[in-house]
């Protein structure tokens, strides 16, 4: 077990890496092929300006040997500065974003688990009851719901109509609705998860079996069925990470929080490459990772699953 | 002594006789008949899912709301006085434009309109009202909406004739070929679909493709709209891929595949007549949700700037283009965005609705 185990997990391993590398060479070429470059859209320069500004930023070289060069620094995590706003650098730009979104979307995720597990397992206990349908309605509504419509909604509904949160997202206050919002899709999603694999878990016969012995309908559920109907919920957490990811470049984009998000769609609309490539490959690698690091907690905490 | 033959007795059998037992070659009685009575006409497994599917209330009522949308959608962008590009108040002869047809509420009019009523005439309201350059917003939702759907569809469409290929050559070549096939979809499956979409979409807008499509049918569609459609042919056909060659290598199989191989069918010809139409209820499907998927693709693209060209109308651009004036036009925002969840939606509780009737691994 433990070799094929280990085996598994260099498997996986290598495909992160290739995956990883597909994306900085996609976004290298990709950027490569745009016309236009990023000195284009300012004043008229002269010939030996232009020559002398892509000279400044390597962009004179042969293509593969741009692209030797920018594999090297991606790897020593280096960035480049940003073209439009001068004088700092992708990476700076990268963290001061990350210092909001990281706070957002990590909250939004707690959020989404916890809620999601605690409606999911109220649902099942009260199956086919009213309090169950409920629960069953809103979560496929939301689950059908694209976010940004759900944020412009609680924007029209909070922010305009009643003015209970502010609209820009600096203060702290401006942050309750863009997690909220971000948190709704992954809430519902894991509630209609947890709800079906603990209906599932309860008609095991392990649980008829401790209920026989005489354990407490309440210790049943919270020693033997939730720990195991969490199971699937973990499966999740990587896609949910994901979707938090480019969910937030939306609800950033409408409730005005300066974070990630922000950052890309402005470095799109600037053609500011460096910006844009450093931001696509952090959140890029982020995402890929944490779909890795899900499915190795996965395949270690439930020993029934086969290694392939 | 003579034995009488009587034609309604069986002769006795004798034992170790190889004569047949004509016991067995007797008429049937009419309770044996009776089995063979068809309590009801067989159905096929179309029928069947139709009838399991009609059976679903909320499916039937969500497959209305789609006719009904997509009907509007079709007709009334060509019966309604009001073209989707035609900014009200500027037909005068001076080429001013008359800033009373801008920023109208719902059944509101603009002066020259107001003028018209005074002198008893008739004017088509302006449903929605209209938005700021003064073009009429029900005209734009509906063209969106029409937008939003063909989109929807065509992208579903790449979508399932990319991975059906993929998938049916995968999963019907099996061995080194399948392994090959399916690391490259393993690897495009893991990568971040959004953040690549967004890649592309912008480098597509801004590459030399519009040169290249000039006067040709494409030009037409638009380049944004256009890119989206590559993304999509790109991207996102490996779930389909997937699903489908999951499918071919249970199908193959089968003893009719190994029948068909026997007498010298080819493998387009198996694949084709054999394969294909097994896994057609599982194609039906997930197309079915690859739409509404599709259209929330668009519309978000639209929304950030990366949908389709101005002055053509999207829901998701609509919704963008709504959100600058909030705080005075909220209503502009309301229009396309409950629009799109409708059919959104709609969409997916009807695709839910066609997989518990069709897919045949949920049946009891």
């Amino acid at each position: 077990m433990g070799s094929k185990l280990l085996k598994y997990i260099l498997k996986r391993f290598i495909l992160m890496i290739v995956t990883i590398w597909l994306i900085i060479t996609i976004t290298f070429f990709v950027m490569q092929a745009t016309p236009g470059g990023p000195f284009n859209s300012e004043k008229a320069i002269s010939e030996e300006q232009m020559a002398a500004m892509e000279a400044k930023f390597g962009l004179d070289k042969p293509l593969m040997q741009q692209y030797g060069i920018y594999l090297l620094n991606v790897v020593q995590l280096e960035f480049g500065s940003s073209i439009k706003m001068r004088g700092r650098t992708v990476i700076e730009i990268i963290g001061d974003g990350f210092k909001t979104s990281g706070k957002i979307g990590l909250i939004a995720a707690v959020l989404a688990i916890v809620s999601g597990v605690f409606f999911g397992a109220l649902a099942a206990v009260n199956r086919g009851r009213w309090g169950d349908k409920i629960i069953q309605v809103l979560s496929t509504a939301f689950v059908a719901t694209p976010s940004f419509i759900i944020s412009t909604i609680l924007l029209l509904i909070f922010c305009v109509q009643w003015q209970v949160f502010p609209a820009n997202g600096q203060t702290a206050a401006g942050l309750i609705l863009p997690i909220f919002t971000l948190s709704l899709y992954p809430m519902a999603y894991i509630t209609r998860l947890e709800r079906s694999s603990l209906l599932d878990v309860l008609g095991q016969d392990y649980i008829r079996t401790a209920r026989a012995k005489g354990v407490s309908k309440k210790k049943v559920l919270f020693k033997h069925a939730l720990k195991n109907a969490l199971i699937p919920v973990i499966t999740y957490a990587g896609p949910m990470v994901a979707y938090i990811v480019t969910g937030s470049l939306v609800v950033e984009k409408i409730f005005g929080v300066a974070g990630l998000g922000d950052k890309l769609i402005n470095g799109i609309t600037a053609r500011d490459y460096p910006v844009i490539m450093g931001l696509t490959i952090f959140l890029a690698v982020l995402i890929v990772v944490a779909t890795f690091i899900c499915d190795m907690l996965y395949k270690v905490v439930d020993p029934r699953i086969e290694f392939k | 002594m003579e034995k009488k033959f009587d034609v309604n007795v069986n002769p006795r059998k004798r034992p170790f006789s190889m004569q047949l037992d004509l016991s067995k070659f007797e008429p049937a009685s009419d309770a044996e008949k009776a089995q063979q009575d068809r309590m009801k006409p067989s159905t096929t497994f179309f029928k069947d899912g139709i009838k399991r599917l009609s059976s679903n209330v909320i499916a039937m009522i969500c497959f209305a709301v789609i006719v009904v949308i997509a009907l509007m959608a079709i007709i009334i962008p060509e019966v309604w006085p009001y073209h989707y590009e035609e900014q009200l108040g500027l037909g005068d002869k001076w080429g001013s434009v008359d800033a009373t047809y801008k920023n109208l509420k719902p059944f509101q009019y603009g002066q020259t309109e107001l003028d018209k009523i005074a002198a008893g005439e008739e004017v088509f309201p302006h449903v929605f009202g209209t938005d700021s350059l003064g073009r009429d917003y029900f005209a734009r939702v509906i063209f969106g909406a029409r937008v939003s759907l063909a989109i929807g569809l065509f992208a579903s469409l790449i979508v399932l004739v990319i991975g059906m290929i993929y998938g049916s050559i995968s999963g019907y070549a099996g061995g080194k070929v399948d392994l090959v096939m399916m690391r490259i979809v393993d690897i495009i499956y893991s990568l971040p679909d959004m953040l690549m979409i967004i890649l592309l979409a912008t480098v597509l807008n801004a590459s030399g493709l519009k040169d290249a499509i000039m006067g040709t049918v494409l030009a037409d569609i638009g380049i944004n709209m256009l890119s989206i459609f590559i993304v999509f042919g790109l991207l996102y056909w490996v779930g389909m891929a997937r699903l489908i060659r999951g499918q071919v290598l249970s199908i193959k199989q089968q003893e009719y595949v190994l029948a068909a191989q026997s007498v010298g069918a080819s493998t387009g010809r198996i694949i084709k007549k054999h394969l294909l139409p097994n896994c057609m209820s599982v194609i039906i499907i997930s197309t079915a949700l690859q739409i509404p998927s599709a259209i929330f693709t668009e519309s978000f693209l639209s929304f950030l700037g990366l949908g389709v060209e101005a002055p053509m109308p999207s829901l998701g651009s609509l919704a963008s283009e709504a959100l600058g004036g909030i705080n005075s036009f909220a209503y502009l925002l309301w229009f396309p965005a409950l629009t799109i969840f409708l059919i959104v939606l709609s969409f997916n509780l009807f695709g839910n609705g066609l997989r518990d009737a069709f897919d045949p691994k949920l049946r009891n």
